[in-house]
This record gives C-alpha cells, structure tokens and sequence, in this order.
C-alpha cells in the first residue's frame, strides 16, 4: 500500500510537469494548427534564462517569473518572425501543410546550438528551492518531497488561472474564436495575428515553468544534452495527442496519465522500459481512440 | 451612408470571378443580389468584407476603400458579413457567439444593451443562451448569425443565402427579420441570395449577376416583373 501511494505520488508530479509541456504544445496548436516541436528547446532556453538570474538575484521564484517573461518573448518573436511568414507563404504544393512543422525542428536544433554558444555544453546547476527529501510516513520515507508538493500546487494554480483566462476573459473568448475559425473571428473584429501571438507567447511562459519545474524535479543539474528535456518533450507530445490535441483540459489528464502510468510501469515492471511506455501508451490510445480522450470524432472543419 | 463600388475585378487564381462590377447602395436601402450558383456572388461579398482581396476597382464606405485593409479593420467601420453557410462557431455558446461581435467595442454595457435588443428580436437566442451552437437548428444558427453582425453595430451589412437549407416556413421568417432589422437600425443591406423571388420580395433594388458581370440590375420591382428575369432566375 505504501508503495503504491509513493509511486501514485511520484507519477502525479511528472505528470503535472509533462501536463505544462502538453499544455505549451497544445496552445501553439490552437492557435496556429502547428505542431511545435521547438518547444523542448524553447523551454531550455526558458531554463537557462531562470538559471542566468539566479547569478543576480537569489530567489528561485523570482527566476522562475523572469524565466517565464522570457520564454513568452522568445516564443512570440518565434510566431510573428517565422510562423507568420511561413504559414503565409506555403499554402501549395506538397510542402504547404508541413513547412512550418519541419521548420520548427530546425528551430529546435538551432536553439539548442545558441544555448551551446552562451552557456556551453557543460552541466549547469539551478538549485530546488525547496527539499527534494521525502515526507516520512511513520517509519517510512516517501519520495514524495516539499518540492514535489510545490511543483503540484504550481502547476494545479497554473492551470486554474490559465482555464480562467481562457474561459470567463475577453482574451479567452477571441483565443477560442480565432482557433476554432479563425474567418468568422475576423469577421467579428478579432485581431486573429495578435492573438495567435499571444497564443504562442502564453505557450512559451508554460513551457518555461515546464523546464524549470523539471530541473527542479530532479538533483537541479541540466545541460544542453540533458535527456531529460528531449523525454519531456516527448512526453509533452503525447500528453497533448492522448488529450486530444485541441483541448487544454485533455492535454492535463493525457500529462497526468501518462505520469502515473509510467511511473508504476518503472515500479513494477521494468526501469528498462522507461522510454519506451509513453510510446506503447501513445500507440495504444491511436489504436483504441484515435481522436484522444476528449478529441471530438471526425475532425474538426477546417 | 453610401456603398459605392466601381470596376470591382477579381479572380480566383487565373479564373476570373467579377468582371467590372459597378452598383451603389443607399443610405437604408435593401439590395438584393442574385444570379445562379458560380456568378461571384459570395465573392462579391468576400471582397467586400476583406477577406478576399481584389484584382483592380475600388468600393468605397465612409471614406473608406474596403479594398484595402484587412476584414477585422472593415468590422470597426461598420461593416458586418454573414458569411454562408456555418457562419456561427460550433464550439461555443450561444452567448459567447454573441458576445464575440461586440469584443471589437470594448464597452460591456453598450454591448449587453445591443444584446438585450438581439435577445428581444429572437427571444429563441435567449432561451438557448448558455447552449453550445451545435445544439441549434439550421434556423435558430442563421438567426444567431445575423444576431452577432447586430452586436458590432454595424451599418452596412452583407449576409451572404440567409435561407440556405432552410425550410420555407422559415425562410419567410428570416426574410421577416431582415426586413426587421433594416428598418431597426437603418442599414444599408446587400443580400446575396439563390432565393430570388424572395429576395426581391423584400429588397429595394436588385442586381443581376451572370458568371461574373451584372446582367440586368434595377428597382426590385422591375426586376422581379421583367421576363427575361423571370424566365432565367425566377423560374417561370
């Protein structure tokens, strides 16, 4: 019993964390209809912005905002400098539907290559701001630490402000409108490029707290290489597909699934299949419900 | 308030869509336009609305050239299109469809008060107020669609076959509420419509539109009496 709350535990931490990622790949989407792959680079360098403020100031939270004002700014320029031209300039040919999705896996590499030039391949360190030892359960200790706690209460009232922004504002109602028909938002005087921005900038200041959370997560050490960014995007992914790829609330239960699953997968059956149980999930859910959880069946009309 | 569009060209790739389009509308007054399936009749209304862009000619509103600018700055001038077909979005309230015309003003009381008058004109929007649009009949949709042109205040308004796949006991209702809304809010009214004789029915004017010119363009009246019309365009 013991084990099982520690590894629900466990599970439900990364899945918040992957739940961000989702969240971050799901935005780009709705509001661009690309798929951003970019995004695991974007929140390395959200990551290493966090870690460049904490050489100033000595606050991990304060990192942490200034990390995710970061994030939103680069994401933003990435929208209205490539996307916008991209997406403008591609619509024929066989090329038309996939120009933007390739560029931003050049995008990625790129990034990764900058974050190289600045701050050098070497490991980095940011410190967790809270203890990453566990609670103790009587004469049991939990992995389950204050950190990890923090990183489900920062995530659970991310989600709250971002489903109340998106749901009761003004901004909400054109975000949604300009995703789901962008012609009728225009018609009704939405701005449709400045909210695709703000679409990719709100997806870049998640992707931000997704890194940071990340490296918080672990022992604090992170570098260009890390494996755990290219999972995190990977698992992102995933998230966002199981979910459904359109909904914000499916990319958050798809991140939290795929967190639990996995970790009980880690707990008991095999370390080994650590890579490969997203991909079995994701297949899985293509096979059995391929419009994801709360995809709607047929598509959507374009 | 006047709509004045001259030598309105525009293709479609290398097909030619409007050929030398010229008509004027008046302050208050009700154009119908008609003509068979392909005559560029939605596109005149796409370009008009910007959402096309044009090959040469100009159309002028308030001092403005619709032709340039984009479909969310004509908006903010007073011009409203409803667009053919699924001009609502499926995936949101009834409210919320509603709501988005108005977003432009950034004034929630003029708005809720434009909405209340949306509300009186179809007292059925307001029954299904916190509905999702999905769950709207064809009627109910075309109803909410000219309710969310209302919320921009508009002055000109271009509703792109209003009583597409609409039964006729409905189609009369919605031709009722055009008339209705003209009159409420004084606007100059271009009506694209496969529905000529209803169309003419209620318009003050009429243009003729054959694959991409004005055939025959006059008083509603005269048009809707004149044979050859009749013969091409009215069925009998």
């Amino acid at each position: 019993m013991f084990q099982v709350i520690n590894t629900l535990l466990i599970g439900i931490t990364s899945g918040a964390i992957y739940a961000l990622m989702a969240l971050s790949i799901v935005l780009v989407w709705r509001s661009t209809r690309v798929i951003n792959f970019a995004q695991a680079g974007q929140a390395l360098t959200s990551t290493f912005i966090g870690f460049q403020t904490l050489k100033y100031v000595d606050s991990f939270w304060i990192a942490l905002l200034v990390a995710m004002v970061g994030g939103a700014i680069i994401s933003a320029l990435i929208e209205v400098t490539l996307m916008r031209v991209l997406l403008k300039h591609s619509t024929s040919g066989a090329i038309a539907g996939v120009a933007p999705i390739i560029a931003t896996l050049g995008l990625l590499e790129v990034l990764q290559a900058v974050i190289t030039l600045i701050w050098g391949g070497a490991d980095s360190l940011i410190t967790p701001p809270l203890s990453n030892t566990g609670f103790t359960i009587g004469a049991n200790t939990l992995v389950f630490s204050p950190m990890k706690l923090a990183i489900i209460a920062i995530v659970a009232l991310l989600l709250i402000l971002l489903s109340l922004i998106v749901q009761k504002t003004s901004i909400g109602l054109s975000l949604r409108a300009a995703a789901f028909s962008p012609e009728l938002a225009r018609l009704a005087g939405v701005r449709v490029d400045a909210v695709r921005t703000l679409g990719w900038a709100l997806s870049g200041a998640t992707g931000a707290v997704a890194g940071l959370l990340l490296v918080a997560n672990g022992n604090g050490s992170f570098s260009t290489a890390s494996m755990e960014f290219s999972l995190l995007l990977i698992s992102g992914f995933i998230a966002a597909v199981i979910g459904g790829l359109d909904s914000l609330l499916g990319a958050v239960i798809g991140g939290l699934a795929l967190g639990i699953i996995t970790a009980f997968v880690l707990m008991y059956i095999s370390d080994s299949l650590f890579f490969i149980a997203p991909f079995v999930i994701l297949l899985l859910v293509l096979f059995i419900r391929p419009q994801g959880i709360l995809g709607k069946k047929g598509g959507r009309r374009a | 308030m006047t709509l004045n569009v001259e030598n309105l060209t525009v293709h479609h790739g290398a097909i030619q869509a409007l050929n030398q389009v010229s008509f004027v509308v008046r302050p208050g007054e009700l154009t119908a336009v008609i003509g068979s399936n392909g005559a560029g009749k939605s596109t005149l209304l796409r370009t008009l609305s910007g959402l096309k862009s044009a090959t040469t000619g100009t159309a002028t509103w308030k001092g403005h050239n619709l032709l340039h600018g984009k479909a969310e700055s004509h908006v903010r001038h007073g011009v409203a299109h409803v667009s053919e077909g699924k001009s609502v979005i499926p995936e949101l309230t009834v409210e919320e469809n509603l709501d988005l015309g108005a977003l432009w003003r950034r004034n929630k009381s003029e708005g809720n008060a434009t909405k209340r008058e949306v509300f009186d004109l179809f007292p059925r929007l307001e029954e299904r107020r916190k509905q999702t649009t999905e769950t709207l009949s064809g009627g109910e949709r075309q109803m909410l669609a000219i309710g969310r042109a209302l919320m921009s205040k508009p002055e000109l308004l271009l509703l792109d076959e209003p009583s597409l796949g609409l039964a006729p006991l409905l189609v009369k209702q919605i031709f009722e509420s055009i008339v209705n809304v003209t009159k409420q809010y004084g606007l100059s009214v271009v009506l694209v419509e496969q529905n000529a004789m209803g169309a003419l029915n209620i318009a003050d004017s009429g243009i003729v539109l054959n694959l991409g010119s004005i055939a025959v363009t006059g008083s509603a009246q005269a048009l809707a009496s004149d044979p050859a019309v009749r013969a091409a365009y009215l069925g009998y």
